[in-house]
């Protein structure tokens, strides 16, 4: 048996409105609201990256499963904006929480997918009896180009993960991938800001791959859409998730205590384990929850959990990813953005 | 620039994990690390992490900064006296530095603290925060 003992979150503390950011290009911010389904999107502090966040979201999952950090064995971050191009950001995340030395460290980047990668290899890793304990983290600090459709969603935030093979909170149940080579959205190596297909992104891309790894998942783990009470899709506006699943037979009760992005923002390789972060805030045990990511370039990978009675214990041992969503957020205007974001061209 | 990587280096422990030293003999905490203790001359120390909670001693807010930290200005540098009773001094963030008081609760996160120009090395440590149980 293998699953998830503790987990974490974290949240920046600022946010910028989406009127903020189309007043400035000249956008219609209604039409963008709607067409998104998003009002508002996290924003890093300057002294935030990707690092920064993976290591607070962390320092939470081993407050909850309450474990030395020195048997973590394995150390996974996901991540589209990993601080260096050279130079892990793996080790600075186990150097700061104390699991070095005797640690496996790997960066992983697969667009908005990367974090549930970690996830993946974490769990099977700790299958395998390699480690005890894996961790894995999806971080991001997106960036979208200014005046693009995704400057409007492009977020901050971090969740992680600690694999185990005893005091579950989450049992697994199964997993199940699906992959191909769709160019939907990139960045090329040195360029500031991705690129992407625009309509490409949608129906030969989020919807083929998310679509094809969830109907895959339930057939394989023999699960029906009504056998599942919790279902995080993976949110690149508030849209796309809901659309999903709708299609695919789920229900709002199913889906909104993960639907994040409305205020959140997309947080890339955070999106969908934020949304795990915030099911398992409130689930009830012994309920079955279907995690489905999806990464650009493309593919997406599903995960059945059954919650466990271990989870209502040290839910509350950290802060909850509502309440970091919520509360206390500073509200800051396009200028504060640019400077926060580094946008601002400034002399050397 | 790379004259300054083995010395950013050797600070980690303090820098990433606020380890403390603990004098085995008197149990005085000192932070950073020494190799004496000033208050019983032990020379035995065992390694403590710092919980990183504490209370604003003092404060000031810096609007004219040093190089590197220029985007963060107006900004707040407090002395923080912890929860085990030593002070210690850094950046308090996440707040508009006009509404901070003495005696506000505050908690340690990681952040990044400067990077050497473009292309260098980027510094990572504590920095403090409001605690708001966030």
């Amino acid at each position: 048996m293998i699953g998830i003992v503790g987990y974490g979150s974290h949240i920046p503390r600022y946010r910028i409105r989406v009127e903020e950011i189309a007043k400035v290009w000249g956008a219609d911010a209604p039409a963008y609201k709607k067409g998104l389904g998003l009002n508002e999107k996290s924003v890093p502090a300057p002294d935030e990256d990707c690092a920064t966040l993976a290591v607070s979201a962390s320092r939470n999952a081993l407050r909850r499963a309450n474990i030395d950090p020195k048997q973590i064995g394995a150390v996974y971050v996901g991540s589209e904006s990993h601080p260096y191009a050279v130079k892990p950001t793996g080790t600075i995340v186990s150097e700061a929480l104390g699991a070095c030395p005797f640690v496996h460290t790997a960066d992983l980047e697969f667009a908005c997918k990367a974090g549930t990668e970690g996830m993946f290899i974490a769990l099977h890793l700790v299958k395998s009896g390699v480690v005890q304990y894996a961790l894995a983290v999806g971080a991001d600090t997106s960036q979208g180009a200014p005046g693009d459709a995704l400057e409007f969603s492009a977020a901050a935030g971090a969740a992680a993960f600690i694999m185990g093979s005893k005091n579950l909170a989450a049992e697994l149940l199964d997993t199940h991938c699906y992959m191909t080579d769709t160019p939907d959205f990139w960045r090329r190596e040195h360029a500031y800001y991705p690129e992407h297909g625009g309509r490409f992104t949608g129906k030969p891309a989020y919807e083929k791959h998310l679509y094809s790894a969830t109907s895959g998942m339930l057939e394989k783990a023999k699960l029906k859409p009504e056998d599942i009470s919790y279902v995080i899709f993976h949110q690149p506006n508030g849209k796309f998730p809901v659309n999903a699943a709708q299609k695919l037979g789920f229900k709002e009760p199913q889906y909104k205590l993960g639907l994040l992005c409305p205020t959140l923002g997309n947080t890339y390789s955070g999106s969908s384990p934020m949304g795990l972060a915030a099911t398992l805030d409130a689930a009830e045990a012994d309920r079955l929850i279907l995690l489905v990511s999806y990464g650009s370039g493309a593919g997406s990978d599903a995960f059945v959990f059954r919650t466990t009675k271990k989870l209502l214990e040290i839910r509350d041992m950290a802060p909850k990813t509502r309440k970091q969503l919520d509360e206390h957020k500073q509200y800051i205007e396009y200028g504060t953005y640019a400077k926060f974001r580094r946008k601002i061209l400034r002399a050397e | 620039m790379a004259m300054h990587v083995a010395r950013n280096w050797r600070e980690t422990p303090e820098r990433y994990r606020m380890e403390a030293a603990k004098c085995k003999k008197c149990s005085a905490i000192h932070f950073p690390a020494r190799l004496i203790c000033p208050e019983c001359q032990g020379r035995e120390f065992a390694t403590v992490r710092l919980s990183g909670k504490g209370e604003l001693a003092t404060f000031t807010i810096i609007r004219v900064a040093p190089t590197g930290f220029g985007d963060l200005t107006p900004y707040a540098v407090g002395i923080v006296k912890m929860d085990e009773g030593i002070h210690v001094m850094a950046q308090i963030v996440d707040c508009n530095p006009e509404e901070l008081k003495i005696g506000d609760r505050v908690v340690s996160q990681f952040r990044r603290i400067n990077q050497e120009g473009k292309t260098g090395m980027i510094l990572y440590g504590y920095k403090f925060v409001p605690d708001l149980g966030l």
